[in-house]
């Protein structure tokens, strides 16, 4: 993208460039095939302050807007999508949702520990049952004098073992009620709260997903975010701004394997001349350049207004299904410009083939982002 | 502690380095700069012994407005304020001159070993000269305790230790440290920290670049088949000449 960016967008994009090469290039193969969660990857991001970007100075955080959040994550993608990833779902949707809903007392309580990754924070909205239709969520809180006990589970939850802290979104009232839904904040280490089985995945290894289980969980009063009945409408606000982040991450997948690609495609030779003189060749880098350059506008635009207080809600989820989509065409691409050598592990395009499928499914399928989009058009 | 680090701007390391007007320029269309890498380090060690002895560093840069960028990454490490000293660095007796009008009261000043474009590496042992202090240079360790300086530099078969009482001007060399990452909260701060910028003293240049020319293209891998030393030792004794 050649708008001229801030000054600090781009030293950003630096610190995170430095940090992922020296710490996460290194190993992510292993932690890839190991699917381990590197803790200390994430403590380390924290002491940068990577994972309170967007928490204001004031609870410990960075105090940055969404251009240098969207930045973060996109380099880190990069390298590893696993760790953007983690780091999008750490502070879009979990910090997010505290920093958005949070009474005073609960920002000062939670934030500073979350901004500087003392913490691990989780977000729990789906069910084994109910994915892109949450509403219809089994996870239940009945009130118990002065506590909310929480029975239930929540699976795909990003730090689900790990996460020291956890905002659960669970049924308070009827079911499909829209009204019907409160955000409660569960710390790790509270009786009748713990993980459960963890996903096996295809790509995005080295990002913990498992399952959360509560078993009369007792949650204080004062852990409940917001008012009684608001927790579903404060998902879809927290998911508004979350998509942002996947969509970066997305970009992030489609111009590690894109600049890959293109590399390759220079010092490959077959027929006597590098793969890259061949049109069929340089037509794919041609259609990946050129729809990354658009996803990237998308996610621009998401983030100019997401800064001004804007509704993003239609943006946002063009941005996501867009970038998300084009990650994947970018990977598919790099592979077969890659060739076999593609196919191995021993080049980055294997992993980025892996790695982008998550971006069309988590925080809302791509065909649930054209339900957004089309909900959006047609509303008026 | 005040301490002085003299920094300067490079070409990316994975630049490719073309030159314009008949060879005597370097080109820098579509070029990244970045801070001089020995520069990074004189910074980093300089802000740990200034964070150790509550002090503060200094960064001074000669060169035009355009390097700002990489002045600004200096201070979201960490570094207290900027100087820049409004003129294109023309030589090493140039910057060393003009970094000496500014270089009083401090009681360490740091440059890297060498700038890795022109690699002159003389500006340290300039600086000292011009000022009248002891000068060590390429040094892998520099430490302070009781108003003393301790610096270590590897020698031919050894090392070799120093120490002198400030001010002293020191260069960095490569194990000094680890370079420092700025964090989001110096990024932040880097905005609002002080950039001075002051005109050069007037010089007269001391050289000139007449021209420049790029190293000769390496030959290619001659590739030998395992199975046929007779063709290595023909190779090596009579085309390379070297048994
Ligand atoms: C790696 C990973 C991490 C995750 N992290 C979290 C997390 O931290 N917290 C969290 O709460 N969740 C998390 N999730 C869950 C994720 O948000 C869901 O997987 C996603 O919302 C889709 O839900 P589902 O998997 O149940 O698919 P389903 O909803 O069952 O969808 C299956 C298919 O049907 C389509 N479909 C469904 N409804 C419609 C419709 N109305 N119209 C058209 N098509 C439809 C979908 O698009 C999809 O193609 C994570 C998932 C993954 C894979």
């Amino acid at each position: 993208m050649h708008f001229q960016e801030d000054e600090s967008v781009r030293m950003v994009r630096q610190t995170v460039r430095d940090f992922a090469e020296k710490h996460i290039r290194p190993d992510m193969m292993v932690w890839d095939e190991a699917q381990h969660f590197p803790v200390d990857v994430f403590k380390g991001l924290g002491e940068l302050g990577l994972m309170g970007v967007l928490v204001p100075e004031s609870y410990g955080g960075s105090g940055f807007g969404y251009y240098e959040y969207a930045a973060a994550i996109e380099e880190l993608a990069k390298v590893c999508g696993s760790i953007g990833l983690s780091m999008a779902a750490h502070n879009s949707l979990c910090t997010g949702h505290i920093m958005q809903f949070g009474n005073e007392e609960q920002k000062q309580r939670w934030l500073p520990k979350l901004a500087i990754a003392e913490w691990i924070g989780a977000w729990g909205l789906t069910e084994a049952n109910t994915g892109s239709d949450a509403l219809r969520m089994k996870c239940v809180a009945k009130k118990e004098g002065n506590e909310w006990v929480l029975n239930g589970a929540k699976n795909w939850i990003t730090h689900g073992i790990s996460g020291d802290i956890a905002v659960v979104l669970a049924r308070t009232g009827d079911l499909l009620d829209s009204h019907g839904i409160t955000a409660f904040v569960v710390e790790r280490g509270t009786p009748g709260f713990s993980g459960g089985k963890k996903e096996n995945k295809l790509g995005m290894r080295a990002s913990e997903t498992s399952e959360m289980i509560f078993q009369d969980c007792r949650i204080p009063e004062e852990n409940v975010l917001g008012n009684i009945g608001d927790g579903f409408i404060q998902a879809m606000k927290v998911l508004d701004g979350g998509r942002i982040s996947i969509a970066a991450l997305s970009l992030g997948i489609a111009k590690g394997a894109y600049e890959a690609a293109l590399k390759y495609s220079k010092e490959r030779e077959q027929f006597g001349q590098p793969i890259s003189n061949f049109q069929a060749i340089a037509f794919k880098l041609a259609d990946m350049t050129t729809k990354i350059e658009a996803a990237e506008l998308l996610i621009q635009e998401s983030c100019d207004l997401k800064n001004k207080g804007k509704n993003v809600n239609k943006v946002s989820a063009m941005a996501k299904y867009y970038a998300s989509e084009v990650s994947v065409f970018c990977a598919n691409e790099a592979v077969q410009i890659f060739g076999g050598y593609g196919y191995t592990k021993d080049f980055p395009v294997e992993k980025f083939y892996r790695d982008c499928k998550l971006c069309t499914i988590g925080e809302g399928t791509s065909e649930i982002q054209k339900l957004v989009i089309s909900r959006a058009i047609l509303k008026d | 502690m005040k301490v002085l680090v003299c920094m300067s701007v490079v070409p990316d390391t994975t630049t490719k380095i073309t030159f314009t007007e008949n060879n005597t320029h370097f080109n820098k269309d579509g070029v990244q700069f970045i801070i001089n890498p020995y520069d990074e380090l004189a910074i980093t060690r300089g802000l740990e012994l200034a964070e150790a002895n509550s002090g503060s560093v200094t960064v001074v840069h000669v060169g035009p407005a355009e390097n700002e960028a990489s002045i600004r990454k200096a201070l979201s490490m960490g570094v207290t304020d900027a100087i820049r000293i409004d003129a294109l660095a023309i030589d090493a007796q140039f910057v060393a001159e003009q970094i000496a009008e500014i270089a009083h009261g401090y009681d360490l000043i740091l440059t890297g070993r060498e700038s890795i474009d022109y690699n002159g590496g003389a500006v340290c042992g300039l600086l000292g000269a011009l000022l009248n202090i002891p000068s060590a240079n390429v040094v892998t360790e520099i430490n302070y305790a009781d108003g003393t300086f301790s610096f270590t530099r590897d020698i031919d078969g050894g090392r070799e230790m120093l120490s002198c009482k400030g001010p002293v001007v020191a260069s960095a060399q490569k194990d000094l440290c680890e370079p420092r990452i700025p964090n989001m909260r110096g990024i932040m701060a880097a905005r609002t920290k002080p950039l001075q910028v002051l005109p050069p003293k007037d010089l007269i240049n001391a050289s000139q670049v007449s021209s420049y020319e790029s190293p000769a293209p390496k030959s290619g891998v001659k590739l030998i088949d395992p199975s046929n030393a007779q063709e290595l030792i023909h190779i090596l004794r009579n085309e390379l000449k070297v048994i």
